[in-house]
């Protein structure tokens, strides 16, 4: 197997595992701004795949693959800092408001251009948990697809992959070029590097670099550059992206009110607690 | 033409729940359309199977029978799905949020640029007026489901593409049979239209199924854990409880991405929707997502020390305290008063 060229499709992700309660506004709509901004988890398990297989075959490159906001480019430097040889960042006003659909849409011209063997990506993202992503982009290349990845290794030139579904284990075989969705079992990602740290921590996009006094940052250093694509770059059709790209549309949000029952409240104690069990017993819930 | 569809997914050659369940929230559906139920199963060696699926009130059963639809691949059972939903153009298809489901909803989604909304908890039919276009889109699928880490829940819809595509989880709709006599129609579909060679690359080497081996949803009694748990550890006093009161454990999802259960134990939104007489939520703060799979539970006991669990407010009970002090002593008074 020569060098392979592999994209990771990553997304910049609000932590929404911790959602605590001043996460949504008095008008009900989601605070964005106390919400940590991370690497979606499933995507760095597919960043560590993407570092295996560089490990493996001399030659082979990892390049990050985002769309998002340009803050977007934090991930691309984490990326980095963990190993990825470079990354490009999709940033447009014309992508905000698409689906799935449309982000894929995006993503997939983003792929072309790049040209790659291999994309790999996480199963879902933890904001939204559709897993409809990575398939979409493999239907709009044109590319066979395998999903929840754990672990994979090639023979010859096919590549061979574990997938943990729900209720098993299949390992299947493909060809490239292929994309892969890995599973949140997959082996976790490796840390960040002192080196790569030192090397990309100035690494910006354009936009950064406009934005920032690029004193401090390029010091003695050569300036590395994030590359930053947008609606022109992939040539895409912007009917296609945003809210008119986007087959589905939100109808309503509603905050969660949960319906109160009329709960009783008991202690810790002794008593609260056998009487709650006599009522139980009592009732044929229990016993 | 502009039916509804429904994927129907094979569990050891049978129908899977999740496609019987989905068949019965189709049929209502249909009768507010004033449309037919129809199905789609793909496989090899399906004789007779159309016999497992009217008694749920279809009215056509699409079937693919082809060695090379055996085991789910997602190319050939994508090209036979998009082939004849381009002939039939379904108005709206449904299909589990399962492995497969999740795998092959999208790519077909992708191929004919159509909407699909993943995991919904709800499924309605209603119109949609849009102001700007003074445009009144006439029973359109509502599709519902919590966003946004559950902090919300959306209401989605697909107005201006067909079919309008939505996964749905297992346990989250009823089954129910309409009629056992009841027959439709059969089509055969003649795989080889569909087909294409390089549908066939990716070939499966292995397949290891488990039997489910943990089978929370049809457990009376769940005792579920949250990450107020603490760790995998005291997920132990949970087992305690749940085998004195001859239950089973389950977990949110929290709890099991933090490792103190598996995640056939997950109750919620991604996980199993529950139903059982008794649910005891130890350390659980009651997320939506967690919530939407166990509201319908008979009673519902919350043991936690925060006053301002969401939870609680779902809760017949609220004990409040710390987990490690309450349950045993809840194991303590059963055993001395139980026969």
């Amino acid at each position: 197997m020569n060098g392979i060229k592999i994209v990771v499709l990553a997304k910049q992700v609000p932590d929404t595992r911790n959602v605590g309660p001043d996460a949504m506004k008095a008008d009900g709509t989601v605070n964005r701004s106390v919400l940590p901004a991370i690497f979606n988890p499933e995507d760095l398990n597919a960043l560590e795949q993407a570092l295996r297989i560089r490990e493996k075959y001399e030659g082979t490159t990892v390049t990050i693959l985002t769309m998002g906001p340009g803050r977007a480019a934090e991930i691309i430097r984490e990326g980095l800092y963990r190993g990825a040889d470079s990354g490009v960042l999709l940033t447009d006003r014309a992508f905000a408001g698409s689906d799935t659909l449309a982000t894929s849409y995006a993503l997939a011209l983003a792929v072309k251009k790049l040209s790659p063997d291999l994309v790999i990506g996480g199963r879902q993202a933890i904001d939204g948990d559709t897993a409809q992503v990575g398939p979409q982009v493999a239907e709009k290349l044109g590319w066979p697809q395998v999903t929840y990845a754990e672990e994979m290794h090639f023979e010859d030139d096919r590549l061979i992959i574990r997938r943990r579904l729900e209720r098993g284990v299949e390992t299947v075989s493909s060809p490239l070029p292929l994309v892969v969705t890995v599973n949140g079992t997959a082996p976790a990602c490796r840390y960040r590097h002192a080196r790569l740290v030192m090397k990309y921590k100035y690494a910006r996009t354009d936009t950064e670099l406009q934005s920032e006094s690029t004193d401090y940052i390029a010091g003695s250093r050569p300036l590395i550059k994030i590359t930053e694509w947008d609606v022109e770059a992939i040539e895409a059709d912007e009917e296609q992206l945003g809210l008119s790209g986007s087959p589905t549309k939100v109808k309503e949000i509603d905050n969660v009110i949960l319906q109160s029952k009329e709960s009783r409240q008991l202690t810790a104690s002794d008593k609260d607690i056998e009487s709650l069990v006599l009522e139980l017993l009592e009732n044929h819930t229990i016993g | 033409m502009n039916n509804l569809f429904v994927f129907c997914e094979l569990d050891e050659g049978k129908p899977a729940d999740v496609s019987l369940e989905l068949l019965t929230k189709g049929r209502s559906l249909a009768n507010t359309l004033g449309c037919k139920l129809e199905t789609i199963v793909l496989g090899h060696g399906l004789d007779g199977i159309e016999n497992e699926l009217f008694p749920y009130g279809v009215d056509v059963v699409h079937v693919a029978d082809d060695p090379a639809l055996e085991h789910y691949r997602t190319m050939p059972f994508t090209s036979v799905i998009t082939g004849l939903f381009r002939q039939e153009e379904p108005q709206i298809a449904l299909m589990g949020a399962t492995s497969t489901g999740r795998d092959l909803g999208p790519r077909v989604s992708s191929a004919l640029h159509s909407g699909l909304t993943a995991d919904c908890t709800g499924l309605e039919i209603g119109d949609h007026y849009v102001k700007r276009t003074d445009t009144t889109y006439k029973n359109i699928l509502y599709q519902i489901r919590p966003a946004f880490g559950g902090n919300i829940i959306a209401t989605i819809i697909n107005p201006d593409h067909r079919p309008q595509m939505a996964t749905v989880r297992e346990g989250v709709m009823k089954r129910e049979i309409v009629n056992r006599n009841h027959r439709g129609e059969v089509k055969k579909i003649n795989v080889s239209d569909f087909i294409k060679p390089e549908d066939l690359v990716v070939e499966i080497i292995e397949r290891h199924m488990e039997a489910r081996r943990v089978d929370i949803k049809s457990a009376q009694i769940i005792v579920s854990g949250g990450y107020g748990m603490g760790s995998r550890e005291n997920f132990g006093l949970l087992y305690e409880l749940a085998s004195v009161l001859g239950g089973e454990v389950a977990a949110s999802r929290a709890a099991v991405d933090a490792g103190f259960a598996g995640h056939e134990r997950q109750v919620g939104q991604t996980g199993v929707t529950v139903r059982p007489k008794l649910y005891i939520a130890c350390g659980i703060s009651g997320q939506i997502q967690h919530t939407a799979g166990m509201n319908q539970s008979g009673k519902i006991i919350a043991i936690n020390n925060d006053p301002m669990a969401p939870i609680n407010s779902l809760a017949d009970y609220v004990i409040n305290g710390d987990v490690a002090e309450v349950i045993p002593k809840l194991i303590k008074h059963y055993k001395a008063n139980a026969r």
